[in-house]
């Protein structure tokens, strides 16, 4: 009985049949225009190509989105992870700067690539911290004072940028450490590193949410915290926990693109993450109003953000006209999860569907 | 004065949805002049055969005459240029402007390209005078009663279209008696200049008053279209379950058997316990095995007394022990701990989640008393599911089917099952019943009894006078958010309606 619903029905109901067609779409034009887009070859031990490149720029989105995804399958947003990821990412450049403690910092001392004051260890968890801290922030903001997510986190969303400079005494800072590379430039059998984070956080939040009641919690407060609150479960502290686990996968992204990029402007990097990390999760199926989500659709949705922007890059797009192909990007995404391309393609299906039905 | 012409009539209407036929074959036709009610249980079709009325479904087969001639309803707008006029049960006016802005709203007159204030609301006067209601329309929305809410959407519904068919869904559901009445009036004031009525209600009495002929649905079928002054109501209630009512009896003997099995000890004390601005100090007692009614009016604390007990407001004075243990945290996780389970008033807000299943809305309660860790696993929850689907005896195609996709009295036993999981000793239910068919109300009072009998302790409300004298064994009388009365009855002396009346009305 169980399977009486047609396949490609059941196929169209899944999270994340869009998001993959979506993907599709674009290798295909991949495939037929940028012939070269899928080689992958070796260069000192390790892959590259176009398709490293995807998952290796994709990597801090990617990171983002996970936290995103849950914040907005509570019916929040958080709009102040871009400045998350400036704080944290300052915040591991000074700590790594090697006259760090010493004296004023300032650029130009000590370009040696070996030295710092910081154990290595000890710039991670104080950067993971700076997330979580910031996470906490709007968290409480939101659940227990009760401020609208959008309000609340553009606080930080614009405060976070000034207080990144502010740790950063209003330079950009750049690292000499090499091991601190490794986070956003180095490989592990041939992969980048960044893709094994990824994959580390991403089964962290999937047992977090789904091996735990936390998921089932966050949808159902989502969907009505009223009657979640009448159940017993601290709707409050769900949000939290939400902001929070935003906040730390933050601070991950900041750190991977700290090292990646080496110089750290905190007016620059991180720059528009909220928003494309809330494209993503609305690539993947998660609605704006909360409810339920898929990390795994919101992950495909931040591949399918870059697997883009690396395909323009391919075809010679200049940089400034980017932003006007994601727009493009963008409205074609949401029209297809609108109600009325929903109808219509039901229509289409399902015409096919029924003459298939009486064949039978 | 009875016009036999149809002004509509449907025919062979048959709609289907994945996995359920909605409507089979279904015949319906009104006349000019005539109230027409649609009876039948929750999930029996009758807003299916709305919608499809309404443009909002559209039929697989089968149809439309309006005024003898073949339509197609395309969709709400369109419905209502063809001139089909819905009221729904809750009403969708916009309670910070005028009632004439509501009126007129999207038809304002203009001058001068702004609008012309003086006409507006002498439209508006019009028309509410046409339904023989005088009010001041300049006042905002949300001061008025819902029943003035409610004629100024039936006001509107005219207003807005030349309407000759005007459909009420549930129009009384939130009407206390007088305004029953006044709404009724209205009703047979449209009647009488020839307006075809479809009215749809859970109230018998009602049908019996105002109707003229009804149509029974049942499971998506039509049962029949009868004649009110033929069909008696017993008939009536037969035609709707399918079979013979016996319960009631059963239910008196249950309460008969059950009230031997009272506790002494009592379970939950409150002692003065009040809040300011939502109910008086008052003291109550409830013991194990036991069923307290709650009776008064909507508004007189009956909620306000649940939500106490429940640990979602704090009582600012007074004190609350559970078996002697004095209550210090208020927060319906304590509460649960406690083993007190609420089920909420208003079931679509406070309720369900609607977009969880059926599994994930039932063990709900029970997975936030076990915290965010100790995560039941999939299999141990469609146990828990199946068994409280099997015991209540909820018509869902599955576990896994969302909760939103149940009918209302369904949903009301998933709300229960959520609360039984937890295995309470002491459950609220407030307004359990409420928009539930007949079949299903009798099932729950029976059940509210039969717990009663393994020993829970039971708060009833219920604004159906009759249905909490027929569960309570002791019934405790609000008027204007105070404590008014107690009155207890045993098998010999039942308590009695008239009294109970007398004390709510305070004569």
């Amino acid at each position: 009985m169980k399977n009486k619903t047609p396949l490609l029905k059941r196929m169209r109901e899944n999270r994340l049949f869009w998001p993959l067609v979506a993907m599709a779409l674009i290798l295909i034009i991949d495939s037929i225009f940028a012939p070269g887009f899928f080689k992958i070859g070796i260069l000192e031990g390790h892959l590259y190509g176009n398709l490293i490149d995807v998952f290796n720029n994709s990597a801090p989105l990617m990171l983002v989105a996970l936290g995103m995804t849950l914040v907005i399958a509570t019916g929040g947003v958080d709009l102040s992870v871009g400045a998350v990821i400036a704080i944290s990412a300052g915040m591991g450049a000074v700590l790594i700067n090697p006259v760090f403690g010493n004296q004023e910092i300032t650029n130009k001392v000590a370009a040696d690539p070996n030295l710092t004051n910081t154990p290595l260890w000890l710039v991670v968890v104080v950067t993971m911290v700076a997330g979580i801290l910031c996470g906490l922030w709007n968290g409480m903001l939101v659940s227990r004072a009760k401020i609208s997510p959008m309000v609340a986190t553009l606080i930080l969303m614009v405060a976070g940028r000034g207080i990144a400079q502010l740790i950063e005494r209003g330079q950009i800072m750049t690292v000499y450490y090499t091991p601190f590379f490794w986070f956003g430039n180095g490989f592990i059998l041939g992969l980048p590193v960044s893709t094994y984070i990824v994959a580390v956080m991403f089964l962290l939040a999937w047992v977090l949410v789904r091996k735990t009641s936390i998921g089932l919690f966050i949808e159902s407060v989502g969907i009505n915290a009223k009657s979640t609150y009448y159940s017993g479960i601290s709707e409050k502290n769900i949000k939290l926990f939400a902001y929070i686990f935003c906040g730390f996968c933050g601070a991950i992204a900041g750190l991977i693109l700290g090292s990646n990029i080496k110089a750290i402007d905190a007016n620059n990097i991180g720059l528009n993450y909220e928003l494309d990390a809330i494209f993503a999760v609305v690539i993947g199926g998660t609605l704006m109003s909360g409810g339920r989500f898929s990390l795994l659709a919101s992950v495909v949705g931040a591949l399918i953000i870059w697997t883009f922007t690396i395909t323009m890059y391919t075809f010679g797009v200049p940089a400034n006209a980017l932003l006007a192909g994601r727009a493009v990007l963008v409205l074609v995404v949401i029209l297809l999860y609108s109600d009325y391309a929903r109808l219509l393609m039901n229509k289409i299906f399902e015409r096919k569907g029924s003459q298939h039905g009486e064949a039978n | 004065m009875v016009d036999n012409q149809n002004i509509l009539s449907m025919t062979g209407i048959t709609k289907s949805f994945p996995g359920v036929i909605a409507l089979e074959d279904v015949d319906f036709s009104l006349r000019k002049g005539e109230v027409h009610a649609l009876v039948g249980e929750n999930g029996a079709g009758k807003s299916t055969l709305i919608k499809v009325l309404t443009g909002v479904e559209h039929p697989d087969t089968g149809l439309i005459e309006l005024d003898g001639k073949l339509i197609q309803v395309r969709s709400p707008q369109h419905s209502q240029e063809l001139g089909i006029s819905t009221v729904y049960q809750e009403v969708n006016l916009c309670t910070n402007i005028t009632i004439a802005g509501n009126i007129m709203l999207g038809h304002e007159p203009h001058r001068f390209g702004s609008i012309d204030y003086k006409k507006l609301n002498a439209f508006a006067e019009q028309s509410l005078k046409r339904l023989s209601i005088e009010i001041d329309v300049t006042q905002p929305l949300g001061n008025c009663s819902v029943a003035i809410q409610q004629m100024v959407a039936i006001a509107r519904s005219l207003e807005i279209t030349n309407a000759k068919i005007l459909i009420l869904d549930e129009p009384t559901s939130s009407l206390d008696a007088n305004e029953t009445n006044e709404l009724f009036g209205v009703m047979r004031k449209l009647k009488s200049e020839g307006m075809g009525i479809v009215f749809i209600t859970h109230f018998l009495d009602q049908v019996y008053e105002v109707a003229d002929r009804i149509t029974v649905l049942r499971n998506g079928k039509l049962v029949g279209t009868y004649a009110t002054a033929t069909l008696s109501r017993l008939e009536l209630i037969t035609k709707m379950i399918g079979r013979t009512l016996v319960e009631f009896d059963d239910l008196t003997k249950l309460k008969r058997e059950s009230s031997q099995h009272i506790g002494g000890e009592a379970l939950l004390q409150a002692e003065g316990v009040g809040r300011s601005g939502s109910i008086q100090p008052f003291d109550l007692e409830l013991h194990a095995g036991e069923v307290v009614g709650l009776a008064g009016l909507l508004g007189s604390g009956r909620t306000e007394i649940a939500q106490l007990l429940f640990g979602i407001d704090k009582p600012d004075s007074g004190s609350i022990t559970i078996e002697a243990t004095p209550v210090k945290n208020h927060s319906p996780l304590s509460s649960i701990e406690r083993g007190v389970a609420l089920c909420p008033e208003d079931r679509k807000n406070e309720g369900i989640v609607a977009e969880l299943t059926v599994r994930e809305n039932i063990i709900l309660a029970m997975q936030a008393n076990l915290g965010w860790f100790k995560y039941l696993s999939l299999q141990k929850q469609y146990e828990i599911a199946d068994k409280y689907i099997k015991l209540l005896n909820i018509s869902t195609p599955s576990a896994d089917q969302p909760v939103k996709n149940l009918s209302g009295g369904n949903q009301q036993k998933v709300i229960l099952a959520r609360w039984l999981a937890t295995n309470p000793r002491l459950l609220i239910l407030d307004e359990p019943t409420r928009g539930i068919d007949v079949g299903t109300k009798a099932e729950i009072q029976k059940m509210v009894l039969s717990l009663a009998e393994e020993g829970k302790s039971i708060l009833f409300i219920s604004s159906e006078l009759e249905e909490v004298l027929r569960t309570s064994h002791r019934v405790v009388v609000l008027r204007d958010h105070k404590k008014v009365a107690e009155y207890s009855g045993n098998a010999e002396k039942h308590i009695d309606i008239k009294t109970i009346i007398q004390t709510i009305a305070g004569v």
